[in-house]
């Protein structure tokens, strides 16, 4: 009789520490969502009041104090579709030579190497790996072109990780039929391949743009100032863009108090910005998912 | 028949070239890491012409701009390394256990919910994490703790950890997802709860990987510019307490880059912390695979 109250005991015991670890657990999975929802509720509820039409579709005037931040915008734009622009072809042909051409041995494993240590590489580096080869040594001088070109690089990584899983999704059986009928390699891989895979590919497109427009200290050498009178007319131009003008917005502007709408302004809309594109690829990666 | 063979020659001759170009392409990481490792030498190799690797390295004081100038880097390795380890201590358990909650214990439809929330807190923008550090946590933190500056080691480490929590998280979860599950189960009937299930098997189990999760995220974190730019008060000391503004090595490139003049020794000097800062990154990133390789979980057998 005692002894089963004791066993008992220690079985309730367990379940007790187990109840409390699962219940820390859980506190530490929310935390992620309340910081997220903190963040967001302060940059909304002080952001959403500096936003209109005016300051979407107007340059800034009064030396920053006043108007919009259409040429930002237009810069952030320029800046992340020229980069994906570099980034995607590399990238996916990166991709599918790991994925469909290359067996594994010492050269696979030293071009994986290389591609994980890029994306390790810290942004600032891309920073001044860009000043020093596309802006000095290219002569391309401060330019969206060298801006776009260092985030590009930047992005290459993301690009070839989110390819190659998409690239692993497609049914061997595939390739397998469409080679038994008589096709080459490369047109399975452009005719059938390619084609399945092409959802993924795009869903790693987005998060490549998104991941682009928020990165400041690449382009803060090689694209960005803080104020040009015209909109961009070349990619040799300098550029306005959201993340630097934030930046300088809030910690070297002429009147720091009196820009702070205009800081929480922008910020938000650089927010909605990235945040609206992830959640596309988001939604979007879980249809594929339910569908498959 | 002679016709065919010649097309089937022509047509094996074109898929080597395609596969030729692919290979070329595939090198461009390669080539791209290493174009960055050579810029960095040879634009950051100068400045030792004026000090020493030693006294670069060790040096106590960061006066570049003063006449005679000092560039001793010390103190801004000791912010970096500083603020990387007081990120971890509230990354690491925050993120290990938010991926154990949602390989282990969460319902489908619960992680349906948390997983894009962890991905949408590793997509926001450094500088906008860096501006709320700023403007929202820094006068709280200055009021509550009555601390003379809000924008401190503390500040920049908090925001720091949010921003590697996403990518300790997600990689520890692939990390636990590919624990066998009959190890798993056999554990389960010999009459182990579902958390000492966790504690004794799965998390042995999965250490490797969680490990190379741990380092990728202590390595974003050092890396990390935007935040400690804006964030961790630049004082270029060395700190004796978790509330004094440090000035990690990625917050002096970036802040005082645009001010250095081109290719004078303070150029020169900000290239090569780039250089200190790329080794110190690449080492981890190296540690990592190294780990992941060397202790890769096979299946049941290997344990």
């Amino acid at each position: 009789m005692n002894r089963m109250k004791h066993k008992n005991g220690v079985r309730v015991r367990r379940k007790v520490i187990q109840g409390a670890m699962f219940g820390i657990f859980k506190i530490c999975a929310a935390a992620n969502g309340i910081a997220l929802a903190i963040m967001l509720y302060f940059l909304v509820s002080r952001g959403w009041r500096a936003i209109s039409w005016t300051f979407l579709t107007q340059p800034p005037i009064d030396s920053m104090t006043k108007g919009g931040i259409l040429p930002c915008i237009v810069g952030t734009l320029c800046l992340s579709i020229g980069a994906i622009a570099v980034a995607l072809p590399i990238g996916v042909a990166s991709a599918i030579y790991l994925h469909e051409y290359a067996h594994p041995g010492r050269i696979l494993r030293l071009i994986r190497l290389g591609i994980n240590n890029l994306a390790g590489v810290p942004s600032v580096v891309f920073g001044l790996f860009g000043l020093a080869f596309f802006v000095v040594y290219l002569d391309m001088g401060v330019s969206i072109l060298a801006g776009a070109l260092t985030l590009g690089a930047l992005t290459l990584p993301v690009i070839i990780g989110s390819t190659e899983e998409a690239l692993r999704a497609v049914p061997d059986t595939y390739r397998e039929a469409s080679l038994g009928l008589g096709a080459t390699k490369w047109q399975t891989i452009y005719r059938v391949v390619l084609p399945t895979a092409l959802p993924g590919i795009l869903t790693g497109t987005i998060l490549g743009i998104s991941r682009a427009a928020g990165e400041t200290a690449p382009i803060m050498f090689t694209a960005a100032v803080f104020f040009t009178p015209s909109l961009p007319t070349s990619i040799f131009d300098e550029i306005m863009a959201l993340p630097y003008y934030i930046y300088v917005l809030a910690t070297a502007g002429t009147d720091i108090e009196a820009t702070r709408p205009l800081q929480y302004g922008t910020a938000l809309v650089l927010i909605a910005l990235v945040l609206g594109l992830n959640l596309i690829a988001i939604i979007y990666r879980s249809r594929l998912r339910r569908g498959r | 028949m002679r016709k065919g063979s010649k097309k089937g020659k022509s047509r094996r001759g074109r898929e080597r070239v395609i596969r030729c170009i692919f290979f070329g392409v595939a090198l461009a990481s390669i080539a791209t890491l290493g174009l960055i490792a050579l810029f960095l030498f040879v634009e950051g190799l100068p400045v030792l012409g004026k000090v020493s690797v030693t006294d670069f390295v060790f040096g106590k004081f960061w006066y570049p701009t003063d006449e005679p100038p000092d560039f001793g880097i010390f103190p801004l390795i000791m912010g970096s390394v500083c603020v990387t380890a007081v990120s971890s201590v509230i990354s690491i358990p925050l993120g290990v256990m938010t991926a154990l909650y949602l390989a282990e214990c969460a319902s489908a439809r619960v992680r349906e919910w948390v997983k894009p929330i962890v991905e949408l807190l590793a997509s926001l923008p450094s500088v906008v994490i860096g501006f709320f550090g700023m403007v929202i946590v820094a006068p709280f933190l200055q009021e509550i703790l009555n601390i003379p500056t809000g924008l401190n080691l503390f500040n920049a480490s908090l925001m720091l950890a949010f921003m590697s929590i996403p990518t300790i998280c997600s990689l520890s979860e692939d990390a636990i997802f590919s624990v066998p599950a009959e190890l798993k189960e056999a554990s389960l009937a010999l009459g182990a709860t579902h958390w000492e299930t966790i504690a004794r098997v799965i998390l042995p189990a999965s250490i490797s990987g969680i490990s190379t999760a741990v380092i990728l995220g202590m390595s974003r974190a050092m890396g990390e510019t935007m935040v400690v730019l804006m964030v961790a008060g630049g004082a270029a000391k060395i700190p004796t307490s978790l509330f004094d503004p440090v000035r990690p090595m990625p917050a002096s490139i970036a802040a005082e880059m645009a001010e250095a003049p081109f290719r004078g020794d303070h150029y020169y000097a900000l290239f090569a912390i780039a250089i200190v800062l790329f080794l110190f990154t690449l080492a981890f990133n190296l540690v990592a695979e190294y780990i992941s390789n060397k202790y890769r979980q096979v299946g049941a057998a290997t344990l």
